[in-house]
């Protein structure tokens, strides 16, 4: 177990049911990395997203992550259906998922198995199984039990067998309901959570449920517990360090919707998609009473349409969607940009192309937000890099959208959406509201497009104005939104919606490298990954690698000084979860190379030799893997 | 329109609007285009009702019936093939006060904004939905739509259009919630008018179908009943749309209460005679953007909410 403070060799082999109270060795570790997995429909994510919460509660660093299969119901006992949470915890601030998992609660065997074949599990992991599968009455389920135990034996995991069922069927009927309940008992007990907080954070988890529900949960976490205490000889000790600030706990897709409120938007229009849809579901919950609502579409076009409509009607709306969402909503998106109707998209990246991996990581939608439209159809793009800042960019969104009436794509991932992460907590200001529009009369001569000639931005005039009667239209047109096909005119039109563009880079600040302003390799990122960037850059760093990171908020337009920066390191590369070919691939050239979507991008506004690491394994990147890369990557000594 | 928004409909300076105060760019449809006399009959009623021009939207899609809103000095809104209902929609969420018309061509409706169609009659936000059906793609040049009769050939179906025609009344009377279908006929213009008019003062969506010619590519349309008005049916009732000058040259009336909807179904579906009148309108019905209306709040209101939200995912 890496980070172990003081260890005692713990004794190997299952625990002995026999001996309650024994003496526990506590390990004081920085951090320790959890999971608990099980069958879809059996619970663990929500016994791992309490677990998540209470101890952001206490204070310690937490990431978590879904494990989550595609399906509602997959099959009982199949690897494929492997279900639950990943909590990562730390004593300071945890940025990312980490890279291999010391402690598992498993169901079964079969999850287990999941676990393992994915690399996912430390090779000296502690694994709590529910036993009842070895003994089961089936012959079939008996021999697989023992095929998996064969599998997994010699990598040098502690298994610990865990009579879940038989103790969980002491207080319920149907274990199924229960065993999640059990579990947690057992990781209170492991991490030494404060139980009052544990059954706080139950009441709030089950607050649509009965007080029955909350007291059965309460027996079964305290039977876990006590299990745990007669029966295991571990303890596990992260103390949090100190820490003054006010924080909230959340995830991505919460600080999203909850962005939208603070940021004064009042309609979200959507059709359902993962993993966008936890968005809704949270403003469904709370927008009416913000005066807001939530408009479920009849398709993702439509929900372009409404929102389209609405901002134009005066207030800034959005939509929110995934990948194949926002493939359909194209021919609206170029319509707001020639209308310059503001409008905020916000695009939670999944596993594509087509449908692609539903409910996995990806962050291969970059160049589709700032060019999958027929025509040039110039916008904005923006990829909030933690969950802190998916909060925040809503507000920046729908002030850009609004200042520049133009269309602001988010870009967030399902490794924000469903990542859980403690930030500080936000001061609202109630200037982060739009002003109420503006219904005054319009002044002889103004132009629904007066387009001032150096920037290309004009004020907008919405219905309700008198004398500020016209049509837009997304035929081309001039600045009195007259169409107008001349050569001329349409060039107009065309260099106003860029220059906008410009003039917002124009007020970017260039962004700092992290770890060195120079050097050999500097790694350039954007969106989720730069957690696991950072730490990365970190570990290269102390292990003597001269390498930083650069992370871009701004993809359209680009953050400035992006060339400059670059010139202080003798290679850049990117690193992306999307695909890229590799040199040496058959047929690979470096002439037809397909590269990582950002490195295109920077290699095409910088012209400097930008590589890429791309990797496309449907869950976020792991620090330790992007420090190999490190290596990889890094320029031969000698090389100019 | 309702009557909750009439307040900011009405005239309260002391502007009077004329015919011309309406008008805006010279309408460029051919001449005998069916469009033309939509056009003066929307610039009728908004006159007779005083409409301001500020708070009156015309939205539409694409098409040569799409172009309706550049030729009037209102707000509108020349959207994208087939979407100007959510569009519309949009709008009303935000502003239900302001009067909102969608004007659609046939092929914009009942083929790529089919499902905008259906659903947005579901919906049922009170807006005045126009389709200006001449049974043909006309500004692409001439290609079958899903209104084009059985035979009628086009340069896509060249040997004649293959399949019957999709029946547009029968479709809305067959969406759970919609709440007024109507159909009427360009070249019944006292007729076009009065239905326009009980389509405006319906709460909620007001559905109707204005059957008309293309005078390049469907000259041709509706010609048996041009020239012999019995085989016009005209459904009237009190509820509806009855106009005693027509009884005259229309003779074939049917009395039909637009309250009921199974007969209004069993009408719609026989296609014998071309019926104009009102086949449904149900006052009752949910509107969306009342039943989804929730209380403004004030930017200090949603600061101490949202610091009381906050509380709840506080460490």
């Amino acid at each position: 177990m890496r980070g172990i403070v003081t260890v005692a060799n713990h004794v190997a082999g299952p625990a002995d049911a026999a001996s309650p109270g024994r003496p526990h060795t506590v390990h004081r570790m920085r951090e320790h990395t959890v999971e608990v997995v099980s069958d879809s429909g059996e619970g663990a994510q929500k016994c791992s997203q309490i677990f998540g919460a209470v101890s952001a509660k206490m204070g310690n660093g937490v990431w978590t992550v879904e494990i989550i299969p595609a399906e509602i119901q997959p099959p009982a006992r199949a690897p494929e259906g492997a279900s639950g949470n990943r909590i990562r915890l730390g004593a300071g601030q945890v940025t990312n998922w980490g890279d291999d998992t010391n402690l598992v609660v498993a169901f079964n065997e079969q999850v287990l198995l999941a676990r393992h074949r994915a690399g996912a599990l430390a090779r000296d992991a502690t694994i709590l199984l529910e036993d009842k599968w070895a003994t089961d009455d089936d012959a079939d389920i008996r021999d697989v039990w023992l095929q998996a135990m064969q599998e997994i034996a010699d990598v040098g995991y502690r298994v610990v067998t865990v009579p879940m069922e038989e103790r969980c069927l002491t207080l319920v009927d149907d274990a199924r309901k229960g065993k999640n309940m059990f579990a947690l008992g057992m990781l209170a007990f492991i991490y030494q959570r404060n139980l009052d907080l544990v059954f706080e954070q139950i009441a709030h988890t089950f607050r649509k449920k009965s007080d029955a529900v909350y007291a059965r949960n309460v027996d079964l976490v305290r039977l876990g517990y006590d299990w745990a205490g007669a029966h295991l000889d571990f303890r596990i000790e992260i103390t949090p360090e100190p820490n003054d600030r006010p924080m909230v706990v959340m995830n991505g897709n919460e600080a999203i919707g909850m962005g939208a409120i603070a940021s004064g938007m009042e309609l979200c229009a959507m059709y359902p998609i993962t993993p966008a849809t936890s968005v809704s579901h949270y403003l469904s919950e709370v927008f009416e009473r913000f005066g807001g609502v939530v408009h479920q579409a009849e398709d993702e076009i439509a929900a372009a349409g409404v929102a389209i409509g609405a901002s134009y009607a005066g207030k800034v709306a959005f939509t929110i969607t995934s990948g194949p969402g926002l493939a359909l909503k194209t021919e609206f998106l170029g319509l707001a940009v020639m209308t310059e109707v503001p409008l905020v998209v916000v695009n939670v990246q999944r596993g594509g192309p087509s449908t692609g991996l539903p409910t996995k990581v990806e962050q291969s939608d970059l160049l589709a937000a700032l060019f999958a439209q027929p025509g040039d159809a110039p916008r904005v793009v923006i990829a909030p890099a933690t969950i802190e800042e998916c909060f925040h960019v809503m507000t920046t969104a729908r002030r850009i959208a609004e200042a520049f009436r133009a269309v602001v794509i988010v870009l967030s991932d399902a490794n924000l959406a469903t990542g859980v992460q403690p930030f500080p907590r936000p001061e609202v200001d109630t200037r982060w509201h739009a002003e109420p529009a503006d219904l005054s009369a319009v002044l002889a001569g103004r132009k629904p497009y007066g387009w001032d000639e150096s920037t290309g931005l004009s004020r907008r005039i919405v219905p309700g104005q008198r004398g500020g009667m016209h049509t837009v239209t997304g035929l081309s047109h001039d600045e009195g939104s007259k169409v107008a096909y001349s050569a001329g005119v349409h060039g107009r039109g065309m260099a106003m919606r860029s220059r906008k563009i410009a003039v917002l880079s124009s007020l970017l600040t260039p962004p700092t490298p992290y770890g060195a302003d120079e050097g050999d390799l500097l790694i350039v990122g954007w969106g989720s990954t730069k957690g696991a960037i950072e730490e990365a850059v970190d570990r290269a760093r102390a292990a003597g690698l001269s390498v930083a990171s650069l992370h871009l908020r701004f993809l359209s337009p680009m953050e400035p000084g992006l060339t400059a920066i670059f010139q202080r390191f003798r290679r850049v590369a990117t690193v992306e979860i999307n695909y890229s070919d590799t040199m040496g691939d058959p047929y690979v050239t470096e002439e037809n190379r397909r590269r990582g979507q950002l490195s295109w991008l920077l290699r095409a506004q910088t012209l400097v030799d930008v590589d890429c690491w791309t990797r496309v394994p449907g869950e976020p990147l792991r620090p330790g893997a992007i420090v190999q890369a490190m290596h990889d990557l890094m320029p031969p000594r000698g090389d100019a | 329109m309702s009557s909750c928004s009439l307040h900011v409909l009405t005239n309260d300076d002391d502007r009077t609007f004329t015919l011309s105060d309406y008008e805006g760019a010279r309408a460029r449809w051919c001449p005998g285009c069916g469009d033309h006399s939509v056009l003066a009959a929307v610039e009728k009623l908004l006159s007779a009702e005083q409409l301001k021009p500020e708070d009156t939207v015309f939205v539409s899609g694409i098409g040569c019936s799409s172009r309706f809103p550049h030729y009037l000095k209102t707000y509108g809104f020349h959207g994208v093939h087939g979407r100007a209902l959510p569009v519309a929609l949009g709008i009303k969420l935000h502003r239900p006060e302001l009067a909102v018309f969608v004007v659609m061509g046939d092929g914009d409706c009942t083929s790529i904004g089919a499902g905008h169609w259906v659903h947005t009659l579901r919906y049922n936000p009170d807006l005045v939905v126009l389709m200006l059906d001449n049974g043909i793609y006309g500004l692409t040049k001439n290609q079958t739509s899903p209104t084009t009769p059985q035979g009628v050939p086009s340069n896509t179906q060249p040997q004649g259009t293959i399949l019957p025609p999709l029946n547009p009344i029968s479709l809305a009377l067959g969406v759970s919630n919609a709440s007024f279908v109507a159909q009427t006929a360009e070249f019944v213009p006292a007729h076009l008018y009065a239905t326009l008019r009980a389509a405006f003062h319906h709460r909620g969506l007001s559905f109707v179908r204005i059957l008309q010619r293309c005078p390049v590519f469907t000259p041709g349309l509706y010609a048996d009943a041009v020239r012999k008005p019995a085989l016009v049916e005209m459904l009237v009732h009190d509820d509806g749309v009855t106009v005693p000058e027509l009884h005259a040259l229309y003779p074939t009336r049917l009395a039909h209460d637009p309250r009921d909807l199974d007969r209004a179904r069993q009408l719609a579906g026989a296609t014998d005679t071309i019926k104009l009148g009102v086949f449904l309108r149900d006052p009752t019905r949910a509107r969306y953007e009342e039943v989804r209306r929730v209380a403004p709040r004030t930017a200090e209101e949603r600061r101490i909410l949202l610091n009381a939200e906050l509380d709840r995912y506080a460490v």
